[in-house]
Protein backbone atom coordinates (compact mmCIF):
# COMPACT_ATOMS: atom_id res chain seq x y z
CA UNK A 1 0.00 0.00 0.00
CA UNK A 2 2.05 3.19 -0.95
CA UNK A 3 2.32 6.20 1.23
CA UNK A 4 0.96 9.18 0.34
CA UNK A 5 3.66 11.58 2.05
CA UNK A 6 3.48 14.99 -0.26
CA UNK A 7 0.62 17.54 0.73
CA UNK A 8 -0.12 17.64 -2.91
CA UNK A 9 -0.70 13.97 -3.19
CA UNK A 10 -2.92 13.63 0.18
CA UNK A 11 -5.13 16.56 -2.15
CA UNK A 12 -4.81 14.99 -5.42
CA UNK A 13 -5.94 11.42 -3.06
CA UNK A 14 -9.16 13.16 -1.40
CA UNK A 15 -9.99 14.95 -4.59
CA UNK A 16 -10.28 11.28 -6.32
CA UNK A 17 -12.09 9.68 -3.65
CA UNK A 18 -14.58 12.29 -3.63
CA UNK A 19 -15.41 12.07 -7.36
CA UNK A 20 -15.80 8.38 -6.68
CA UNK A 21 -18.25 8.84 -4.13
CA UNK A 22 -19.83 12.09 -6.38
CA UNK A 23 -19.51 9.25 -9.71
CA UNK A 24 -21.62 6.61 -7.11
CA UNK A 25 -24.21 9.69 -5.97
CA UNK A 26 -25.18 10.51 -9.41
CA UNK A 27 -27.84 12.20 -10.44
CA UNK A 28 -30.64 10.35 -8.83
CA UNK A 29 -31.80 6.99 -8.82
CA UNK A 30 -31.18 3.92 -7.24
CA UNK A 31 -28.22 3.02 -6.07
CA UNK A 32 -27.56 -0.53 -4.66
CA UNK A 33 -24.96 -1.72 -2.75
CA UNK A 34 -24.61 -4.91 -2.47
CA UNK A 35 -22.33 -6.47 0.53
CA UNK A 36 -21.51 -10.07 1.99
CA UNK A 37 -20.68 -11.57 5.03
CA UNK A 38 -17.16 -10.85 4.75
CA UNK A 39 -17.24 -7.22 3.18
CA UNK A 40 -19.77 -5.39 4.88
CA UNK A 41 -21.42 -2.72 3.27
CA UNK A 42 -22.57 -0.47 6.32
CA UNK A 43 -19.56 1.72 6.35
CA UNK A 44 -19.54 2.45 2.15
CA UNK A 45 -23.28 3.12 3.07
CA UNK A 46 -22.22 5.66 5.87
CA UNK A 47 -18.92 7.33 3.85
CA UNK A 48 -22.15 8.45 0.99
CA UNK A 49 -24.75 9.03 3.56
CA UNK A 50 -21.37 11.72 5.03
CA UNK A 51 -20.55 13.24 1.18
CA UNK A 52 -24.60 13.32 0.47
CA UNK A 53 -24.59 15.62 3.68
CA UNK A 54 -21.71 17.25 3.06
CA UNK A 55 -22.73 18.72 -0.61
CA UNK A 56 -25.85 20.22 1.96
CA UNK A 57 -28.58 17.55 1.44
CA UNK A 58 -30.75 16.65 3.70
CA UNK A 59 -30.49 12.63 4.50
CA UNK A 60 -33.39 10.44 5.46
CA UNK A 61 -32.56 6.95 6.96
CA UNK A 62 -34.71 4.09 7.08
CA UNK A 63 -32.91 1.95 9.68
CA UNK A 64 -33.69 -1.15 10.37
CA UNK A 65 -30.71 -3.45 11.42
CA UNK A 66 -28.59 -1.42 13.64
CA UNK A 67 -29.73 1.12 16.62
CA UNK A 68 -30.02 5.06 15.52
CA UNK A 69 -26.54 5.75 18.29
CA UNK A 70 -24.71 2.60 16.51
CA UNK A 71 -25.78 4.29 12.78
CA UNK A 72 -24.93 7.91 13.64
CA UNK A 73 -21.98 6.98 15.21
CA UNK A 74 -18.27 8.21 13.93
CA UNK A 75 -20.20 11.25 11.87
CA UNK A 76 -19.01 15.00 12.31
CA UNK A 77 -21.63 16.98 14.00
CA UNK A 78 -22.31 18.60 10.12
CA UNK A 79 -23.04 15.42 9.30
CA UNK A 80 -24.86 14.21 12.24
CA UNK A 81 -27.63 17.43 11.93
CA UNK A 82 -28.35 16.65 8.54
CA UNK A 83 -29.38 13.03 9.33
CA UNK A 84 -33.28 12.23 9.63
CA UNK A 85 -32.99 8.85 10.91
CA UNK A 86 -36.63 6.80 11.19
CA UNK A 87 -35.62 4.48 13.64
CA UNK A 88 -37.75 0.73 12.50
CA UNK A 89 -35.31 -0.95 14.84
CA UNK A 90 -36.53 -0.50 17.88
CA UNK A 91 -39.54 -2.31 17.57
CA UNK A 92 -40.41 -3.04 13.42
CA UNK A 93 -43.48 -6.02 14.71
CA UNK A 94 -44.45 -3.69 17.39
CA UNK A 95 -44.08 -6.39 20.17
CA UNK A 96 -43.71 -3.73 23.09
CA UNK A 97 -46.73 -1.98 22.67
CA UNK A 98 -45.32 0.96 23.90
CA UNK A 99 -46.39 3.20 21.02
CA UNK A 100 -42.85 3.64 20.04
CA UNK A 101 -43.55 1.64 17.12
CA UNK A 102 -43.60 3.48 13.30
CA UNK A 103 -47.09 4.20 11.94
CA UNK A 104 -48.02 1.73 9.16
CA UNK A 105 -44.72 -0.34 9.57
CA UNK A 106 -41.77 0.08 7.15
CA UNK A 107 -44.16 0.26 4.11
CA UNK A 108 -45.83 3.18 5.60
CA UNK A 109 -42.60 5.16 6.41
CA UNK A 110 -41.43 4.48 2.91
CA UNK A 111 -44.94 5.81 1.21
CA UNK A 112 -44.83 8.94 3.83
CA UNK A 113 -41.52 9.25 2.36
CA UNK A 114 -42.79 9.42 -0.97
CA UNK A 115 -45.17 11.88 -0.01
CA UNK A 116 -42.77 14.51 1.37
CA UNK A 117 -42.99 17.36 0.03
CA UNK A 118 -40.25 20.42 0.75
CA UNK A 119 -37.22 22.05 -1.19
CA UNK A 120 -33.89 21.21 -2.10
CA UNK A 121 -32.98 17.51 -3.35
CA UNK A 122 -33.08 14.52 -0.95
CA UNK A 123 -31.55 11.19 -0.49
CA UNK A 124 -32.68 8.36 1.37
CA UNK A 125 -30.70 5.58 2.97
CA UNK A 126 -32.03 2.02 3.43
CA UNK A 127 -30.49 0.20 6.14
CA UNK A 128 -31.07 -2.23 4.60
CA UNK A 129 -33.45 -3.61 1.69
CA UNK A 130 -32.78 -7.44 2.80
CA UNK A 131 -34.63 -6.90 6.03
CA UNK A 132 -37.33 -5.24 4.28
CA UNK A 133 -37.13 -7.99 1.17
CA UNK A 134 -37.27 -10.48 4.02
CA UNK A 135 -40.40 -8.46 5.54
CA UNK A 136 -42.34 -7.41 2.42
CA UNK A 137 -43.48 -9.13 -0.83
CA UNK A 138 -40.94 -8.24 -3.37
CA UNK A 139 -43.04 -6.60 -6.19
CA UNK A 140 -44.21 -4.56 -3.27
CA UNK A 141 -41.38 -3.40 -2.13
CA UNK A 142 -40.14 -2.86 -6.10
CA UNK A 143 -43.17 -0.67 -6.89
CA UNK A 144 -42.81 1.40 -3.76
CA UNK A 145 -38.88 1.99 -4.44
CA UNK A 146 -39.50 3.22 -8.36
CA UNK A 147 -42.33 5.56 -7.01
CA UNK A 148 -39.59 6.43 -3.85
CA UNK A 149 -36.95 7.29 -7.37
CA UNK A 150 -39.21 8.73 -9.57
CA UNK A 151 -40.90 11.45 -8.05
CA UNK A 152 -39.51 14.38 -9.32
CA UNK A 153 -41.63 13.15 -12.74
CA UNK A 154 -44.93 13.24 -11.00
CA UNK A 155 -47.04 15.35 -13.24
CA UNK A 156 -48.98 16.56 -10.15
CA UNK A 157 -45.80 17.92 -8.45
CA UNK A 158 -45.79 21.55 -9.11
CA UNK A 159 -42.69 22.28 -7.65
CA UNK A 160 -38.88 22.72 -9.26
CA UNK A 161 -37.83 19.04 -10.45
CA UNK A 162 -35.76 17.62 -7.39
CA UNK A 163 -33.50 14.90 -7.35
CA UNK A 164 -33.80 12.18 -4.91
CA UNK A 165 -31.63 9.48 -4.70
CA UNK A 166 -31.96 6.44 -3.08
CA UNK A 167 -28.90 4.34 -1.60
CA UNK A 168 -30.30 0.73 -0.73
CA UNK A 169 -27.86 -1.72 1.23
CA UNK A 170 -28.84 -5.65 0.06
CA UNK A 171 -27.00 -8.33 1.77
CA UNK A 172 -26.73 -10.90 -1.21
CA UNK A 173 -26.58 -14.45 0.61
CA UNK A 174 -29.93 -13.44 2.03
CA UNK A 175 -31.91 -13.71 -1.16
CA UNK A 176 -32.71 -15.94 -4.10
CA UNK A 177 -30.95 -14.74 -7.81
CA UNK A 178 -35.13 -13.53 -8.46
CA UNK A 179 -35.08 -10.38 -6.10
CA UNK A 180 -31.39 -9.80 -6.26
CA UNK A 181 -32.05 -9.02 -10.41
CA UNK A 182 -35.54 -7.79 -9.80
CA UNK A 183 -33.82 -4.86 -7.49
CA UNK A 184 -30.85 -4.54 -10.06
CA UNK A 185 -32.66 -3.74 -12.62
CA UNK A 186 -34.14 -1.03 -10.72
CA UNK A 187 -31.07 0.41 -9.77
CA UNK A 188 -28.98 3.20 -11.99
CA UNK A 189 -25.79 2.35 -10.15
CA UNK A 190 -24.95 -1.00 -9.36
CA UNK A 191 -22.12 -1.26 -6.35
CA UNK A 192 -20.56 -4.79 -5.55
CA UNK A 193 -18.46 -5.34 -2.48
CA UNK A 194 -15.61 -7.83 -2.32
CA UNK A 195 -12.01 -7.98 -1.80
CA UNK A 196 -8.95 -10.20 -0.80
CA UNK A 197 -6.72 -10.05 2.43
CA UNK A 198 -7.69 -6.59 4.26
CA UNK A 199 -8.67 -4.81 0.78
CA UNK A 200 -11.58 -4.41 0.15
CA UNK A 201 -12.99 -3.28 -3.97
CA UNK A 202 -16.03 -2.50 -5.33
CA UNK A 203 -17.03 -3.56 -8.35
CA UNK A 204 -19.23 -0.43 -9.79
CA UNK A 205 -21.91 -0.64 -13.04
CA UNK A 206 -22.82 2.22 -13.86
CA UNK A 207 -26.27 2.23 -15.52
CA UNK A 208 -27.45 5.47 -17.46
CA UNK A 209 -30.37 5.82 -19.83
CA UNK A 210 -29.25 6.09 -23.29
CA UNK A 211 -25.67 5.21 -22.57
CA UNK A 212 -23.96 1.63 -22.91
CA UNK A 213 -23.38 0.11 -18.67
CA UNK A 214 -20.13 1.25 -18.07
CA UNK A 215 -18.17 -0.34 -15.06
CA UNK A 216 -15.23 -0.26 -12.88
CA UNK A 217 -13.11 -1.83 -10.12
CA UNK A 218 -12.07 0.39 -7.18
CA UNK A 219 -10.29 -0.78 -4.38
CA UNK A 220 -10.35 1.48 -1.30
CA UNK A 221 -10.38 1.67 2.64
CA UNK A 222 -12.84 3.59 4.90
CA UNK A 223 -11.40 5.72 7.45
CA UNK A 224 -12.84 6.06 11.07
CA UNK A 225 -14.35 9.39 9.56
CA UNK A 226 -15.77 7.59 6.75
CA UNK A 227 -13.83 9.33 4.18
CA UNK A 228 -12.63 7.01 1.40
CA UNK A 229 -8.78 6.13 0.90
CA UNK A 230 -8.57 4.95 -2.85
CA UNK A 231 -5.78 2.35 -3.80
CA UNK A 232 -6.06 3.32 -7.51
CA UNK A 233 -8.10 1.15 -10.23
CA UNK A 234 -8.73 0.82 -13.90
CA UNK A 235 -10.59 3.84 -15.58
CA UNK A 236 -14.10 3.03 -16.36
CA UNK A 237 -14.02 1.31 -19.86
CA UNK A 238 -17.21 0.69 -21.66
CA UNK A 239 -18.59 -2.76 -22.45
CA UNK A 240 -21.21 -4.05 -24.66
CA UNK A 241 -21.98 -7.13 -22.55
CA UNK A 242 -21.50 -6.18 -18.84
CA UNK A 243 -21.56 -9.23 -16.52
CA UNK A 244 -19.37 -8.97 -13.25
CA UNK A 245 -19.09 -12.40 -13.21
CA UNK A 246 -17.48 -13.70 -16.34
CA UNK A 247 -14.11 -12.79 -16.94
CA UNK A 248 -12.47 -12.87 -20.18
CA UNK A 249 -10.29 -16.03 -19.90
CA UNK A 250 -7.09 -16.45 -22.52
CA UNK A 251 -6.87 -19.98 -23.88
CA UNK A 252 -3.28 -20.17 -24.29
CA UNK A 253 -2.41 -19.56 -20.64
CA UNK A 254 -2.10 -23.36 -19.72
CA UNK A 255 -1.20 -25.14 -22.52
CA UNK A 256 1.23 -28.20 -22.09
CA UNK A 257 3.24 -27.72 -25.54
CA UNK A 258 4.61 -24.86 -27.55
CA UNK A 259 2.30 -22.37 -29.33
CA UNK A 260 5.41 -21.00 -30.84
CA UNK A 261 9.62 -21.91 -31.61
CA UNK A 262 12.40 -19.87 -31.07
CA UNK A 263 14.85 -19.21 -33.72
CA UNK A 264 17.53 -22.34 -32.24
CA UNK A 265 14.47 -24.72 -32.02
CA UNK A 266 13.87 -23.41 -35.40
CA UNK A 267 17.14 -24.36 -36.95
CA UNK A 268 16.95 -27.47 -35.42
CA UNK A 269 13.64 -28.64 -36.63
CA UNK A 270 15.01 -27.48 -40.58
CA UNK A 271 18.15 -29.36 -40.52
CA UNK A 272 16.38 -32.91 -39.43
CA UNK A 273 16.51 -35.41 -41.97
CA UNK A 274 12.95 -37.42 -41.47
CA UNK A 275 12.80 -40.75 -42.26
CA UNK A 276 10.95 -40.99 -45.72
CA UNK A 277 13.71 -38.65 -47.39
CA UNK A 278 15.56 -40.07 -49.43
CA UNK A 279 19.37 -38.46 -49.53
CA UNK A 280 22.68 -39.66 -50.91
CA UNK A 281 23.96 -41.24 -47.85
CA UNK A 282 21.02 -43.52 -47.38
CA UNK A 283 21.52 -44.60 -51.14
CA UNK A 284 25.14 -45.63 -50.10
CA UNK A 285 24.33 -47.29 -47.05
CA UNK A 286 21.85 -49.11 -49.03
CA UNK A 287 24.14 -49.99 -51.59
CA UNK A 288 27.02 -51.28 -49.60
CA UNK A 289 25.26 -53.80 -48.37
CA UNK A 290 27.60 -56.79 -48.64
CA UNK A 291 30.05 -55.34 -46.17
CA UNK A 292 27.01 -55.83 -43.45
CA UNK A 293 26.40 -59.14 -44.70
CA UNK A 294 30.09 -60.27 -43.64
CA UNK A 295 30.49 -58.86 -40.67
CA UNK A 296 27.30 -60.95 -38.78
CA UNK A 297 26.40 -65.14 -38.11
CA UNK A 298 23.81 -66.23 -36.25
CA UNK A 299 25.19 -68.90 -33.72
CA UNK A 300 22.85 -71.37 -32.95
CA UNK A 301 23.87 -74.35 -30.56
CA UNK A 302 20.81 -76.76 -29.75
CA UNK A 303 20.03 -78.18 -26.66
CA UNK A 304 19.43 -81.64 -25.21
CA UNK A 305 16.06 -82.17 -25.59
CA UNK A 306 15.37 -79.59 -28.50
CA UNK A 307 13.33 -81.08 -31.01
CA UNK A 308 15.28 -80.68 -34.41
CA UNK A 309 13.32 -81.18 -37.44
CA UNK A 310 15.28 -82.94 -40.23
CA UNK A 311 12.83 -81.67 -42.79
CA UNK A 312 12.60 -78.56 -44.75
CA UNK A 313 9.75 -76.78 -43.16
CA UNK A 314 9.09 -74.80 -46.41
CA UNK A 315 9.63 -77.97 -48.18
CA UNK A 316 5.83 -77.58 -48.72
CA UNK A 317 5.85 -73.86 -50.33
CA UNK A 318 6.22 -73.95 -54.35
CA UNK A 319 9.18 -71.24 -54.64
CA UNK B 1 -13.29 -19.77 30.28
CA UNK B 2 -10.41 -20.71 28.13
CA UNK B 3 -7.63 -18.26 28.57
CA UNK B 4 -5.87 -19.08 25.14
CA UNK B 5 -9.73 -17.97 23.46
CA UNK B 6 -9.72 -14.65 25.64
CA UNK B 7 -5.97 -13.78 24.59
CA UNK B 8 -6.98 -14.70 20.41
CA UNK B 9 -10.07 -12.28 20.95
CA UNK B 10 -8.25 -9.81 22.93
CA UNK B 11 -10.92 -10.04 26.27
CA UNK B 12 -11.21 -10.95 29.27
CA UNK B 13 -13.82 -10.93 32.06
CA UNK B 14 -12.45 -7.53 33.33
CA UNK B 15 -13.41 -5.78 30.36
CA UNK B 16 -15.24 -7.05 27.72
CA UNK B 17 -17.14 -4.63 25.01
CA UNK B 18 -20.83 -4.50 25.79
CA UNK B 19 -23.26 -3.81 23.09
CA UNK B 20 -21.98 -6.66 20.79
CA UNK B 21 -23.52 -9.54 19.25
CA UNK B 22 -21.01 -13.06 18.73
CA UNK B 23 -21.92 -15.71 16.41
CA UNK B 24 -20.66 -18.95 17.20
CA UNK B 25 -21.13 -21.32 14.50
CA UNK B 26 -19.67 -24.54 13.89
CA UNK B 27 -19.78 -26.75 10.25
CA UNK B 28 -19.06 -30.75 10.34
CA UNK B 29 -18.39 -30.13 14.02
CA UNK B 30 -19.34 -29.69 17.30
CA UNK B 31 -18.76 -26.19 18.81
CA UNK B 32 -20.24 -26.63 22.40
CA UNK B 33 -16.93 -25.38 23.74
CA UNK B 34 -17.56 -22.51 22.53
CA UNK B 35 -21.06 -22.05 24.18
CA UNK B 36 -19.44 -23.61 27.82
CA UNK B 37 -16.50 -21.10 27.32
CA UNK B 38 -18.59 -18.15 27.28
CA UNK B 39 -21.18 -19.26 29.66
CA UNK B 40 -18.26 -19.57 32.25
CA UNK B 41 -16.56 -15.91 31.23
CA UNK B 42 -19.62 -14.12 31.91
CA UNK B 43 -20.40 -15.92 34.88
CA UNK B 44 -16.91 -14.84 36.05
CA UNK B 45 -17.17 -11.66 34.73
CA UNK B 46 -20.30 -11.07 37.09
CA UNK B 47 -22.68 -10.26 34.88
CA UNK B 48 -26.57 -11.46 34.84
CA UNK B 49 -27.18 -14.34 32.38
CA UNK B 50 -29.97 -15.66 30.74
CA UNK B 51 -29.42 -18.67 29.18
CA UNK B 52 -31.75 -20.23 26.86
CA UNK B 53 -30.39 -24.10 26.38
CA UNK B 54 -32.28 -25.75 24.10
CA UNK B 55 -30.06 -28.67 23.53
CA UNK B 56 -28.74 -30.37 26.86
CA UNK B 57 -30.07 -30.67 30.05
CA UNK B 58 -29.15 -28.19 32.98
CA UNK B 59 -27.08 -31.05 34.75
CA UNK B 60 -25.15 -31.39 31.88
CA UNK B 61 -23.95 -27.91 31.18
CA UNK B 62 -23.42 -28.16 35.38
CA UNK B 63 -21.02 -30.79 35.40
CA UNK B 64 -18.80 -28.89 32.44
CA UNK B 65 -18.91 -25.76 34.24
CA UNK B 66 -17.81 -27.17 37.08
CA UNK B 67 -14.66 -28.30 35.07
CA UNK B 68 -14.43 -24.41 33.75
CA UNK B 69 -14.54 -23.21 37.59
CA UNK B 70 -18.13 -22.07 37.59
CA UNK B 71 -20.55 -23.85 39.55
CA UNK B 72 -24.46 -23.08 37.83
CA UNK B 73 -26.32 -24.34 40.75
CA UNK B 74 -24.82 -21.21 43.46
CA UNK B 75 -25.46 -18.75 39.78
CA UNK B 76 -28.72 -19.59 39.80
CA UNK B 77 -29.14 -19.74 43.17
CA UNK B 78 -27.60 -16.26 43.73
CA UNK B 79 -29.94 -15.08 40.99
CA UNK B 80 -27.28 -14.42 38.97
CA UNK B 81 -27.99 -16.56 36.08
CA UNK B 82 -31.73 -17.66 34.31
CA UNK B 83 -31.89 -20.97 33.06
CA UNK B 84 -34.18 -21.83 30.33
CA UNK B 85 -33.91 -25.57 29.96
CA UNK B 86 -35.81 -26.64 26.71
CA UNK B 87 -35.33 -30.27 26.79
CA UNK B 88 -37.75 -29.85 30.40
CA UNK B 89 -39.67 -27.15 29.58
CA UNK B 90 -40.77 -28.22 26.29
CA UNK B 91 -43.21 -30.91 28.21
CA UNK B 92 -44.58 -28.19 30.40
CA UNK B 93 -46.30 -26.15 27.43
CA UNK B 94 -48.57 -29.18 27.04
CA UNK B 95 -49.98 -29.89 30.76
CA UNK B 96 -50.55 -25.60 30.99
CA UNK B 97 -53.89 -24.02 30.28
CA UNK B 98 -54.57 -22.42 27.01
CA UNK B 99 -54.36 -18.77 27.73
CA UNK B 100 -51.17 -18.91 30.11
CA UNK B 101 -47.78 -17.26 28.59
CA UNK B 102 -44.84 -19.71 28.45
CA UNK B 103 -41.72 -18.72 26.68
CA UNK B 104 -42.01 -21.81 24.09
CA UNK B 105 -45.81 -21.06 23.23
CA UNK B 106 -44.95 -22.10 19.77
CA UNK B 107 -44.42 -25.25 19.95
CA UNK B 108 -48.65 -25.68 20.82
CA UNK B 109 -49.38 -23.08 17.49
CA UNK B 110 -50.14 -25.41 14.60
CA UNK B 111 -47.86 -22.73 12.85
CA UNK B 112 -45.15 -21.83 14.36
CA UNK B 113 -45.34 -18.07 13.71
CA UNK B 114 -43.83 -15.74 15.93
CA UNK B 115 -41.12 -16.30 18.71
CA UNK B 116 -42.52 -13.18 21.09
CA UNK B 117 -42.91 -15.18 23.89
CA UNK B 118 -39.28 -16.22 24.19
CA UNK B 119 -38.37 -12.88 23.49
CA UNK B 120 -40.55 -11.56 26.52
CA UNK B 121 -39.20 -14.51 28.79
CA UNK B 122 -35.36 -12.83 27.78
CA UNK B 123 -36.62 -9.12 28.38
CA UNK B 124 -37.93 -9.89 32.00
CA UNK B 125 -35.02 -11.90 32.80
CA UNK B 126 -32.17 -9.29 32.28
CA UNK B 127 -34.59 -6.37 32.67
CA UNK B 128 -32.99 -4.75 36.18
CA UNK B 129 -35.96 -4.79 38.64
CA UNK B 130 -33.99 -3.35 41.94
CA UNK B 131 -31.38 -2.71 44.05
CA UNK B 132 -30.00 -6.81 44.17
CA UNK B 133 -30.09 -6.88 40.41
CA UNK B 134 -27.63 -3.69 39.89
CA UNK B 135 -25.07 -5.71 42.00
CA UNK B 136 -24.28 -7.29 38.12
CA UNK B 137 -22.75 -5.76 35.71
CA UNK B 138 -24.34 -6.39 32.54
CA UNK B 139 -26.62 -8.57 31.43
CA UNK B 140 -25.72 -11.53 28.65
CA UNK B 141 -28.11 -13.37 26.98
CA UNK B 142 -26.85 -17.34 25.89
CA UNK B 143 -28.62 -19.33 23.40
CA UNK B 144 -27.39 -22.99 22.54
CA UNK B 145 -28.63 -23.15 19.70
CA UNK B 146 -31.17 -21.64 17.55
CA UNK B 147 -30.79 -24.32 14.58
CA UNK B 148 -32.92 -26.19 17.04
CA UNK B 149 -35.60 -23.40 16.57
CA UNK B 150 -35.99 -24.39 12.58
CA UNK B 151 -36.13 -28.05 13.22
CA UNK B 152 -39.04 -27.21 15.76
CA UNK B 153 -41.12 -25.47 12.88
CA UNK B 154 -40.26 -22.00 13.48
CA UNK B 155 -39.47 -20.27 10.47
CA UNK B 156 -35.64 -18.72 9.57
CA UNK B 157 -36.75 -14.79 9.36
CA UNK B 158 -38.99 -15.63 12.76
CA UNK B 159 -35.36 -16.70 14.45
CA UNK B 160 -34.27 -13.07 13.11
CA UNK B 161 -36.63 -10.97 13.77
CA UNK B 162 -36.27 -12.64 17.64
CA UNK B 163 -32.24 -12.08 17.69
CA UNK B 164 -33.08 -9.12 16.00
CA UNK B 165 -35.30 -7.99 19.34
CA UNK B 166 -33.26 -9.10 22.02
CA UNK B 167 -30.47 -7.15 20.15
CA UNK B 168 -32.58 -3.67 19.94
CA UNK B 169 -33.27 -4.54 23.90
CA UNK B 170 -30.14 -6.46 25.98
CA UNK B 171 -27.39 -5.14 23.10
CA UNK B 172 -28.85 -1.09 22.69
CA UNK B 173 -31.02 -0.63 25.48
CA UNK B 174 -29.47 -2.28 28.57
CA UNK B 175 -25.96 -2.38 27.35
CA UNK B 176 -25.19 -6.20 27.36
CA UNK B 177 -24.06 -8.97 24.90
CA UNK B 178 -25.65 -11.29 23.62
CA UNK B 179 -23.84 -14.95 22.41
CA UNK B 180 -25.53 -17.55 19.66
CA UNK B 181 -24.85 -21.07 18.52
CA UNK B 182 -26.15 -22.00 15.13
CA UNK B 183 -24.94 -24.76 12.65
CA UNK B 184 -24.42 -24.43 9.56
CA UNK B 185 -25.75 -27.62 7.98
CA UNK B 186 -23.39 -27.22 4.63
CA UNK B 187 -26.35 -28.34 2.43
CA UNK B 188 -27.31 -25.82 0.23
CA UNK B 189 -30.46 -26.88 -0.32
CA UNK B 190 -31.62 -26.14 2.98
CA UNK B 191 -32.54 -22.60 2.08
CA UNK B 192 -33.90 -21.73 5.88
CA UNK B 193 -30.53 -22.77 7.62
CA UNK B 194 -28.39 -20.79 5.17
CA UNK B 195 -30.74 -18.12 5.32
CA UNK B 196 -30.45 -18.03 9.28
CA UNK B 197 -26.79 -18.35 9.44
CA UNK B 198 -26.43 -15.52 7.15
CA UNK B 199 -28.92 -13.49 8.42
CA UNK B 200 -27.36 -13.87 11.70
CA UNK B 201 -23.71 -13.26 10.43
CA UNK B 202 -25.44 -9.56 8.99
CA UNK B 203 -26.30 -8.96 12.70
CA UNK B 204 -22.68 -9.97 14.62
CA UNK B 205 -20.14 -7.98 15.37
CA UNK B 206 -17.63 -11.44 15.52
CA UNK B 207 -18.31 -14.02 14.19
CA UNK B 208 -16.03 -17.45 15.22
CA UNK B 209 -16.85 -20.94 13.10
CA UNK B 210 -15.58 -23.58 14.74
CA UNK B 211 -14.68 -26.65 11.20
CA UNK B 212 -13.85 -29.58 11.21
CA UNK B 213 -10.39 -30.70 9.41
CA UNK B 214 -11.53 -30.93 5.57
CA UNK B 215 -8.92 -34.15 5.65
CA UNK B 216 -11.29 -36.02 8.75
CA UNK B 217 -10.96 -36.89 11.59
CA UNK B 218 -7.17 -36.35 13.83
CA UNK B 219 -6.57 -37.36 17.10
CA UNK B 220 -3.84 -34.61 17.75
CA UNK B 221 -6.20 -31.17 16.00
CA UNK B 222 -9.84 -31.38 16.24
CA UNK B 223 -10.43 -28.43 14.00
CA UNK B 224 -10.13 -25.40 12.97
CA UNK B 225 -11.71 -21.57 14.70
CA UNK B 226 -11.95 -18.45 12.01
CA UNK B 227 -12.62 -15.73 13.70
CA UNK B 228 -13.93 -12.61 12.00
CA UNK B 229 -14.33 -9.03 13.24
CA UNK B 230 -17.12 -7.38 11.60
CA UNK B 231 -16.91 -3.85 13.12
CA UNK B 232 -14.73 -1.48 10.29
CA UNK B 233 -12.20 -1.54 13.30
CA UNK B 234 -10.79 -4.70 14.35
CA UNK B 235 -9.41 -5.12 17.77
CA UNK B 236 -6.39 -7.39 16.21
CA UNK B 237 -3.95 -5.77 14.49
CA UNK B 238 -3.25 -8.79 12.14
CA UNK B 239 -6.20 -8.27 10.53
CA UNK B 240 -9.83 -8.64 10.44
CA UNK B 241 -10.22 -12.45 9.42
CA UNK B 242 -7.67 -15.06 11.22
CA UNK B 243 -7.77 -18.93 11.06
CA UNK B 244 -6.12 -21.24 14.03
CA UNK B 245 -6.27 -25.10 14.80
CA UNK B 246 -7.99 -25.92 18.24
CA UNK B 247 -7.06 -28.99 20.67
CA UNK B 248 -9.79 -29.90 23.18
CA UNK B 249 -8.10 -31.67 26.59
CA UNK B 250 -9.99 -32.56 29.40
CA UNK B 251 -10.56 -29.06 30.78
CA UNK B 252 -8.87 -26.34 28.14
CA UNK B 253 -8.81 -26.08 24.58
CA UNK B 254 -5.30 -25.31 23.28
CA UNK B 255 -4.99 -22.80 19.77
CA UNK B 256 -2.05 -22.82 17.43
CA UNK B 257 -1.42 -21.77 14.14
CA UNK B 258 -2.24 -23.50 11.24
CA UNK B 259 -0.18 -26.74 10.69
CA UNK B 260 1.78 -25.91 14.01
CA UNK B 261 0.23 -28.56 16.06
CA UNK B 262 3.12 -29.79 18.87
CA UNK B 263 2.11 -33.14 17.88
CA UNK B 264 3.32 -32.57 14.01
CA UNK B 265 6.31 -30.46 14.88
Amino acid sequence: QPAVTSSEGVGEATGRSREMLESLLGPGGLVLLRDSVEWEGRSLLKALVRQAALRGERVHVLGCEVSEEEFREGFDPGTYSRLVYHDLFRDPLNWSNTGEALPGGPLGVLRAMCRRTGPGPVTIALDSLSWLLLHLPCTTLCQTLHALSRQDSRPDDSSPVEHVRVLGLLHEELHGPGPVEALSTLAQVEVTLSGTGDQASAHILYRRPQHRPTHKIQWFTILPDFSLNLQGGSPPKSQPHPDPRTHPVDPTTHLTFNLHLSKKEKEAKDSLTLPFQFSSEKQQALLCRGLGQATSHIFYEPDAYDDLDQEDPDDDLDI
Amino acid sequence: MFPELNDLLNASPDRAEPGKLTLLCDAETDGSFLVHHFLSFYLKADCKVCFVALVQSFSHYNIVGQKLGVSLTTARERGQLVFLEGLRSAVDVFFRAEGEAHPLHFLREAKAASLQPLYEFVREALEPVDQREAAWKRPVLLVDDLSVLLSLGVGAVAVLDFVHYCRACVCCRLQGNIVALVHDSGDAEDEESDVLLNGLSHQSHLVLRAEGLATGFCRDVHGQLRVLWRTPSPPAQRGRSLTFQYKIQDKSVSFFAKGMSPAVL
